[in-house]
């Protein structure tokens, strides 16, 4: 066991566990972060999305080890203060999800190709959000979600 | 009628919830058991169904509500206990109760049991409201949660009714009238949002594998990839040495570990030393088997008869012309994101257990815990949770039982048991592989005589639903089963045999089509002359996806019907690479007859997904076996369909009806392989007959 300082969602948070833990199930089963969702384990699913320093990062590949105390973790819990995140409202107001299992994962993926990229085309988002499953078959409301989230004419104040 | 305690449903049965700390106006009192309000108005409805993605927690409270005549701003839904003496649906067997998610039949089992409930809890507030004013029941209507005396001018609302409800000695059964004309529906077919998406977009949606509970300890097992080996361990003492190991469990199908951390016990999973036992599967080569398929629909002696309509020989015989073809499909996973788990809690007496668990239900509603701890049902708690995809491979139980094992031996500490996705591939239940010999005849005119289906694989009704052609007028018809057996394990996989059956079904008619030189929809035209409601879907998907216009340059469109409850037929437009073999989709348009719907929009995504879940099995999905070993691990090897190869849209019309509910959930998903090889076969003069249609298998079929 090895104690390690991690700054999730804004607070610095301690936690111990045995080296070469993936930041995954520290987030869940250790800090009770259960937004972050195990699919894969492999990096191909995506469900376990979060942010690093802002970009989008599959979780159940880092390992806790090689995150550093300065480095910036935001889960889907620290998207937003009330749930209230443009794509979240949009999210609700297409009835994007089924299952719900793999939405943190999408939202978190679109949430960071806005922040680079707010007018991204339809094949821009596509490429963006290929590597995050949903075996529901959301994609295409998830993609119109965006196109609307990220369109001018849409967008909401 | 129903009378009080006898049917349970009222509120004297159950105790009031009296939680401490809730007091006043916002403390819960049942109205029935199926309905708790506060004093400020707020309804709280149980949905007796599991919530997988497809809509029950908002489309079975929606109903209640409806007949109820409760204000829907007012309405939060929670799952109803686990208890199917009175939460369970006859819907599948008069007679019976159950509370069973599973072929796409909540809506419809449940349509007239939560009528039927809602209009209940209506009659025991008119009833209260009665005693209230001293006027006659008869003398009351409701509006939006609310009770009207019209003569006197009185209103109450349902919350302020609350201190004056009295039970009445019987509740009618409304089923025998007094139900709302379908014309004065208000939620039924209105644009609802459904209830617990707010909670699946910010991570508070919680599903039994999010759940964490003091001194909870973690189990996995190790089960090989030889489905049926049985495991000796031979390192057991190392195992027991590792850091945070607890306790080794041993299966018969598997050894389990128990350890204080998920990464200790995973960590002690992959140090096991197994050896692995033959099995059945044993020498078996998925690949290789269809020449022996194949022989053994040529075999003379008949199989299990699965349908029969007039004399299929005879119309062979006397036909003027026949068609022969042979359909495969290999074996295919769930993969329902969520991988298999479960938290199981055992008290230290071993008398009784609390289960958290995101299931499809079943015929036991205790999951098969009770029989495994030798103790009685009611002593056992399921606390059903969201499930992050079913598709059939929820309603089976094996995973319950193993966590219900460890727990028994960690009481009375709680288990959370996880399977890896490798656990969830590798051993998982399979929608079965299988060959099928289709043929038809037709008489001098043209007109379809027979149709004769030959379903050979493993799987009994797996293997063999979805064969039936009750829309087409084919005089005489013959399906039959033949058995195999090797030892894989199979489930019902989202929409079962319709699958391969109407992928079989209807790409053979469109091979007539093609020799005949007709237009494949003005023969099922022609096929539906008796089945006006099957029609009205052909007709309507004709119209939208524009069929009749010329198709851009490299594309083709084709259609397929499914019967699943609801009747739809689907139209797709692909183009294929040649050079790679790939096949694209670029829209999917679907007519949908469903009778009554109760969610537009929500019945509109299940086309979408059922759809989406249809083109990745039928263009990608694989799951080979070599010497009974599973070869797929993982996302890697196992690949879904992804954003890229998504369609540019799917466009669902739903046609108006007043018919009883059919469910929706399964209905899409067997019209992909079918319109995908009609498209194919317009286009290229070429027959995909081998699910799934890979880019080797397609370059393979453009090059013959």
């Amino acid at each position: 066991m090895a104690s390690y300082t991690l700054q999730i969602n804004g607070s610095s948070r301690e936690v111990d566990v045995a080296p070469g833990t993936s930041l995954l199930r520290v987030l869940r089963e250790h800090l009770g972060l259960t937004g972050t969702k195990y699919g894969c384990g492999i990096a191909q699913c995506g469900s376990c999305t979060i942010h690093l320093d802002g970009n989008p990062v599959r979780a159940c590949v880092l390992q806790v080890d090689n995150i550093t105390e300065e480095q910036q973790i935001t889960t889907i819990e620290g998207l937003s203060e009330n749930s209230d995140h443009p794509l979240q409202q949009a999210w609700v107001e297409a009835q994007v999800p089924q299952c719900g299992y793999c939405q943190s994962g999408q939202i978190m993926q679109a949430a960071a190709l806005l922040e680079k990229n707010p007018n991204p085309s339809i094949e821009e988002i596509k490429t963006h959000m290929n590597g995050v499953l949903c075996r529901c078959g959301t994609y295409l409301r998830i993609l119109k979600t965006i196109e609307l989230a990220t369109s001018p004419t849409t967008l909401k104040s | 009628m129903l009378f009080i305690g006898a049917s349970g449903l009222l509120p004297n049965f159950l105790s009031c919830s009296d939680a401490k700390g809730i007091q006043g106006n916002t403390k819960k009192h049942d109205i029935t058991a199926w309905v708790r309000i506060t004093e400020d108005g707020q309804i709280t409805i149980y949905n007796p169904a599991a919530e997988m993605g497809q809509g029950s927690m908002t489309a079975l409270p929606v109903i209640f509500a409806e007949e109820m005549d409760a204000d829907w701003s007012k309405v939060n839904v929670e799952f109803s206990p686990q208890e199917s003496d009175i939460y369970g649906s006859p819907g599948w067997q008069p007679g019976t109760k159950l509370m069973f998610t599973v072929g796409s039949r909540t809506t419809n089992s449940y349509y007239t049991v939560m009528r039927n409930a809602g209009a209940q809890a209506r009659h025991v507030l008119l009833h209260s409201a009665a005693k209230h004013w001293e006027v006659p029941l008869e003398e009351l209507t409701t509006g939006a949660s609310e009770i009207v005396h019209e003569k006197s001018g009185k209103k109450i609302s349902y919350g302020a009714l609350v201190p004056h409800l009295t039970m009445p000695e019987t509740l009618p059964d409304f089923t025998e009238g007094g139900l709302k004309d379908p014309e004065d529906f208000k939620l039924i077919g209105s644009q609802i949002p459904r209830t617990e998406i707010p909670e699946k977009v910010d991570g508070s949606a919680e599903f039994a594998i999010d759940l964490r509970l003091p001194d909870m300890v973690y189990g996995v097992l190790e089960r090989g990839a030889l489905h049926g080996a049985q495991p000796t361990l031979t390192n057991e003492a190392d195992i027991l040495a590792m850091e945070g190991v607890q306790k080794i469990v041993p299966f018969d199908h598997a050894i389990g570990v128990v350890a204080n951390t998920l990464e200790a016990a995973l960590k002690a999973k992959e140090a096991l030393d197994i050896h692995w036992s033959d099995a059945q599967a044993t020498g078996f080569n998925s690949q290789d088997i269809y020449p022996e398929y194949a022989q053994m629909a040529s075999a003379p002696k008949k199989g299990s008869a699965v349908n029969e309509v007039g004399n299929v020989d005879q119309a062979f015989r006397t036909a003027a012309k026949t068609y022969e073809a042979d359909f495969k499909n290999d074996y295919v996973y769930h993969a329902q994101m969520e991988p298999l788990n479960a938290v199981i809690q055992v008290a230290a007496d071993g008398q009784s257990a609390e289960v958290w668990v995101g299931s499809q239900q079943g015929a036991d509603t205790k999951l098969g815990i009770p029989d495994l701890l030798g103790i009685p049902p009611e002593a056992v708690n399921v606390h059903l949770q969201y499930l992050g995809g079913g598709f059939g491979r929820r309603s089976m139980n094996d995973f319950v039982l193993e966590c219900g094992r460890l727990a028994q031996e960690m009481a009375p500490k709680p288990v959370k048991l996880l399977w890896t996705r490798e656990d969830d591939v590798t051993y998982g239940s399979y929608r079965p592989l299988t060959l099928q010999r289709l043929k038809l005849s037709t008489d001098a005119q043209g007109d379809l005589t027979g149709i004769s289906h030959c379903v050979v694989g493993d799987g009994g009704n797996l293997v063999a639903g979805g064969t039936r052609n009750d829309h087409y007028a084919i005089p005489n018809q013959w399906v039959e089963w033949r058995e195999a057996s090797h030892g894989v394990r199979l489930k019902h996989w989202r929409s079962v045999g319709h699958g391969p059956n109407k992928f079989a079904i209807e790409a053979m008619i469109d091979e007539v089509a093609h020799d005949q030189g007709m237009d494949p929809i003005s023969l099922r035209r022609k096929l539906m002359a008796d089945s006006p409601r099957a029609l009205a879907t052909l007709n309507k998907v004709a119209e939208i996806s524009g069929w009749d216009a010329p198709v851009s340059e490299g594309r083709a469109k084709g259609v397929a019907f499914v019967e699943h409850g609801s009747l739809g037929t689907g139209v797709c437009e692909i183009s294929v690479d040649r050079n790679t073999g790939k096949i694209n989709v670029h829209h999917f348009w679907i007519a949908l007859d469903a009778g009554v719907v109760i969610q537009p929009d929500n019945v509109k995504a299940q086309m979408e997904g059922g759809i989406i879940m249809g083109l990745s099995s039928v263009l990608k999905e694989q799951i080979t076996i070599m010497d009974g070993q599973v070869q797929q691990r993982n996302y890697d090897d196992y690949p879904l369909l992804r954003m890229q190869e998504v369609p540019d849209s799917i466009e669902t019309v739903i046609l108006p009806s007043a018919e009883h509910p059919e469910g929706v959930g399964e209905t899409a998903t067997p019209m992909v392989a079918g319109a995908i090889a009609n498209a194919f076969l317009k286009l290229t003069g070429k027959r995909l007959r081998h699910l799934p249609f890979t880019p080797e298998r397609v370059l393979e079929v453009l090059n013959s």
